[in-house]
């Protein structure tokens, strides 16, 4: 714990430093941000290590990754990036949208929508043109908003446009008739609510029910080849670890700050002159493209996306996971995130009837003794032990040698 | 604008009393009904003729019923029904008498299978236990006796003192008017008081002068026709109308016109209908809107609480009225009494446990709030679902609460929606009084109005909290009664509901039971009217879509609450 205590007043010295000397963008970024330092460092090992172990280590030993773990642990790092979309907007400047689903989904389905176009005629009915599900509905033609998918580039702009424009339009509205707490929580729900059943509706031209599936292949690779799940597990953690740095970015430039009075007193932030509603759409629309990033790393690696996932439980759930984790830190959030979904998958597949309960009872005790978080409560503890040893060496010292 | 408002509310609750008395008077015509034991006096006459069937051929049968059908005698009206069922038996042997043998009421089906009622006394109505099969025996009729009867019947009902029995009649010769004639209808016309038999007869004299040979007669027929709802009116009217070939058309164009005139006029009407209908549906809608969004508008507009966990309350009120019904399958009708204060109490209860344990701790952190109790919301709904089962449990529907009634031909109304309507504005009712005219009404407003000067004024408002969040919950379990006639009972019933709920409160203004009123029933409504132009889907997407738009224009709901509490969210 005297390192802890060590590094802390280290980074404070190099802080008061940092005026004078000339340093790199990184290490501006990172400064202050031990966790996350770490987080990182581990996220780029992983990154390396978890393919590599996969391809190149023989089935059986033990370094060997399995390709369903690896999956399961990009999978993760999906949800993880979306949680720090979620921090973004709810630590940062307290909005807290339940409805942040949509936009996950939204990039999901652009992606799904340029596999979707990549099966070509190798679908059930074989027909080059349209999609197996239009072909099922006697659709004649691909609608207009189908038009550029099977395009990789205009795909990839599309995750971040479809995400961004209706944050855009959801947020400009929202936000410029000052729309805030609860009420925003509400309506953002009923706007997820609103797409989930829209999506359900085969007329809406993206599979209704069943969602897009059955995909096979990407730029070329076959999404079942453990290569390719290895190169998407690489992009996930890649796309983490830079979703991570803008929004550290963010929180930490002047801009940032402004965030936080928002997140502190909208009011008082306005009196103080600044336009609330521009810095508040500006943090939206950023968080919704990384959420919609995060979905669009999602969907090739599980391979199906459908209505499901504009449900607006999962849009809470994901809430959850930035509590746990620690509302306001954006490691914590991806903590958090892993955390919660390691214990779902395990109690949903060893005791199905408890996860509903545990969940529930994770909302409950998070928001009523961990308001900050698992990283708030470290923090705490941690502060807590050296401040004792701090005490304890202050006995033991002779008085005038005082640290 | 408050007052206007309210006049709106009054002026519908009074239109709706309307249309429920006016049910109530048509339902009320049976009050003529057959006394059983009184009138087995009376039947001397009847029974001695129907003696004479057990030994006649089936040639005097024919003369007995004739004159069976001549006695001025209500009862004949079973016994030639029972008749005409094969359904009518006499006792063997029966020492007592040998020409007055006993006469029963005999239903095989129900007698194989060991079931009560099986054997009646064929006059007083009592049952006969007792009885084998054997020991009795069927009197028998021929298909050219059952035509006889039938005919028979079919004046005899149309005769009958009671006014549902002549309407029923009127209806069936609405339906086949083959083997009566014209002059037969003008008599019963010239003698029938009821109003409604009266409208359906002269339908069917309408309906049978269209057929006429004299043009002059087919167009008063035609005249008669108009404004007439019966679809046997639409069925023949467009027969009459098709029945024109291009030639007729010109040679008897008045009648065609007339007719055709006749046919869109009676189309507009059942337009009306059709928007009435909608009109109802939406009403309902709004009211279990209503009873599910009022208990919210308290809690959110008293505590700033936004109580995700709401919609589990309207679930444990479902299961409450699905419990009570399992300790009381005798009777349904009384347990659903029964069930509704005991909803309340039970989802009452669990809410003032929530709030002590849980909410209590987070005032001032709305979304920590919500957070939390969407938490318990998924305890809840997993605790009813370890307990009762992942499927879902029907909740019977008691009697009083089936059927339908008439407003006009053309349109039937479900009675079960009626009451959930009426009941919902009683709740509301109730509960404005709760606020208006109790101590702990006073009490809350005070809290709702300023917290701090409530509690400097020697308030608990700790207490009041806890009450609050209990009536809120309360509510919400009465709702969950209501829904259990409407839907099935499931784990997952609440969360249908709470997205909507949250929409109305959201819509109406918070912490304010008229705002929750009009935004349940405009709501409702809209979702109704909307259904059958967009579709089911498509219509809750237009309706959240406007009301995501109309937050823009007013962000604090229709009625929005004045004061200092707007400054504090």
């Amino acid at each position: 714990m005297t390192n802890t205590n060590m590094s802390n007043s280290n980074t404070s010295s190099s802080n008061t430093s940092s005026s004078n000397m000339k340093l790199g963008p990184l290490t501006t970024l990172l400064m202050n941000d031990k966790g996350g330092r770490r987080l990182l460092a581990v996220l780029a090992a992983l990154a390396i290590l978890v393919p590599a172990s996969n391809l190149l280590m023989p089935e059986g030993s033990i370094f060997h990754v399995s390709t369903y773990t690896m999956t399961l642990l990009g999978k993760y790092l999906c949800y993880a990036l979306l949680a720090v979309s979620v921090d973004l907007i709810w630590g940062y400047c307290g909005i807290l949208s339940l409805g942040h689903g949509a936009f996950f989904a939204l990039g999901g389905y652009a992606m799904g929508m340029y596999l979707m176009m990549q099966i070509g005629d190798r679908g059930v009915y074989g027909n080059p043109d349209l999609p197996d599900f239009m072909v099922f509905l006697n659709w004649q033609e691909l609608p207009w908003y189908w038009l550029g998918f099977e395009s990789f580039t205009f795909s990839m702009v599309m995750v971040l446009l479809a995400p961004g424009i209706l944050a855009f339009v959801f947020g400009a509205l929202a936000f410029r008739s000052r729309v805030t707490g609860v009420y925003l929580s509400i309506i953002t729900q009923a706007l997820t609510y609103a797409l989930m059943l829209a999506f359900f509706r085969n007329d809406m031209g993206f599979g209704g029910n069943n969602g897009l599936t059955d995909f096979k292949d990407i730029l070329g690779f076959d999404l079942q080849a453990d290569t390719t799940r290895a190169g998407l597990f690489f992009c996930s953690a890649l796309a983490l670890i830079i979703g991570y740095l803008i929004s550290r970015f963010i929180v930490t430039s002047k801009l940032g700050r402004v965030l936080i009075a928002i997140r502190d007193s909208e009011t008082r932030a306005r009196f103080l002159g600044y336009r609330v509603e521009y810095f508040k759409l500006f943090v939206f629309i950023v968080s919704a493209m990384l959420a919609g990033v995060a979905g669009a790393l999602y969907v090739p690696q599980v391979g199906i996306i459908n209505p499901g996932e504009f449900a607006p439980l999962l849009s809470i759930e994901m809430i959850i996971w930035v509590a746990v984790g620690g509302r306001g830190t954006l490691f914590g959030a991806v903590i958090g995130a892993i955390l919660v979904n390691y214990a779902k998958t395990y109690f949903t597949g060893a005791f199905a009837e408890i996860w509903l309960f545990l969940l529930g009872g994770l909302f409950v005790l998070s928001t009523l003794y961990l308001p900050k978080g698992i990283i708030g409560l470290w923090m705490q503890m941690s502060d807590k032990l050296t401040k004792k040893l701090a005490e304890r060496k202050a006995v033991n010292l002779p008085i005038g040698e005082k640290v | 604008m408050r007052k206007y408002v309210k006049r709106i509310v009054w002026l519908s609750c009074f239109s709706l009393f309307a249309i429920f008395s006016n049910a109530a008077f048509s339902t009320g015509d049976n009050s003529t009904g057959i006394n059983s034991t009184e009138k087995s006096a009376e039947h001397n006459t009847l029974s001695a003729t129907v003696q004479t069937l057990i030994k006649a051929s089936y040639k005097q049968k024919a003369g007995i019923i004739d004159s069976i059908a001549a006695i001025e005698d209500d009862h004949k009206l079973v016994i030639l029904q029972s008749l005409l069922d094969n359904q009518l038996y006499y006792q063997k042997k029966n020492n007592v008498d040998k020409d007055n043998k006993r006469l029963l009421l005999v239903d095989l089906s129900l007698l194989k299978k060991e079931k009560p009622n099986a054997m009646l006394d064929a006059f007083s109505g009592e049952e006969v236990s007792g009885l084998s099969k054997r020991k009795v025996k069927k009197i028998g009729v021929n298909n050219a006796l059952r035509r006889n009867i039938r005919s028979h019947l079919s004046l005899i009902k149309i005769t009958h003192s009671d006014n549902k029995v002549r309407l029923a009649a009127a209806q069936n010769l609405l339906k086949d008017s083959s083997n009566i004639d014209l002059a037969f209808i003008e008599t019963t016309l010239k003698i029938e008081k009821n109003v409604k038999v009266i409208d359906v007869l002269k339908t069917v004299r309408a309906l049978m002068l269209l057929q006429s040979e004299q043009a002059t007669i087919r167009l008063l027929a035609l005249a008669e026709l108009d404004g007439s709802l019966y679809p046997e009116t639409r069925i023949e009217l467009n027969k009459f109308i098709s029945s024109f070939d291009i030639e007729m058309q010109k040679s008897r164009a008045d009648e065609y016109l007339l007719a055709q005139k006749t046919l869109t006029d009676i189309e507009t009407l059942m337009s009306y209908n059709g928007y009435a209908e909608n009109l109802y549906f939406g009403l309902a809608l709004g009211a279990v809107l209503l009873l599910a969004a009022i208990g919210l508008a308290i809690t959110f507009g008293v505590m700033g609480v936004i109580n995700m966990a709401h919609g589990e309350m309207i679930m444990l009120g479902a299961y409450t009225t699905y419990v009570v019904q399992m300790l009381m399958p005798e009777s349904i009708g009384a347990s659903l009494l029964v069930s509704i204060p005991a909803a309340f109490l039970v989802s009452g209860f669990v809410g003032i446990l929530i709030e002590r344990s849980v909410i209590r701790h987070l005032y001032g952190r709305p979304l920590e709030t919500l957070l939390a109790t969407f938490g318990i919301s998924l305890i809840l709904q997993q605790a009813v679902r370890s307990i009762f089962g992942p499927l879902n449990r029907e909740v019977i529907t008691p009697d009083w609460l089936a059927g339908t009634f008439m407003v006009n031909p053309g349109l039937y109304l479900t009675y079960n929606r009626l009451y959930i309507i009426i009941f919902s504005l009683v709740v509301l009712a109730v509960l404005a009084l709760v606020l208006k005219r109790t101590l702990f009404g006073l009490q809350m407003r005070a809290v709702t109005m300023n917290r701090p000067m409530a509690s400097s004024m020697g308030i608990r408002t700790g207490w009041v909290d806890a009450l609050t969040f209990g009536l809120g919950s309360g509510i919400a379990g009465i709702a969950g009664v209501a829904l259990s006639q409407l839907t099935n009972v499931g784990p997952n019933l609440g969360q249908a509901y709470i997205i909507d709920s949250f929409m109305v409160v959201v819509f109406g203004g918070v912490g304010n039971l008229w705002g929750t009123l009009v935004g349940a029933m405009s709501l409702g409504i809209a979702n109704k009217f909307m259904e059958p132009v967009a579709g089911a889907v498509l219509a809750k997407i237009l309706v959240l879509v406007f009301i995501i738009l109309f937050i823009q224009k007013r962000p604090r709901g229709l009625f929005a609450l004045k004061g200092r509490a707007v400054d504090n969210g």
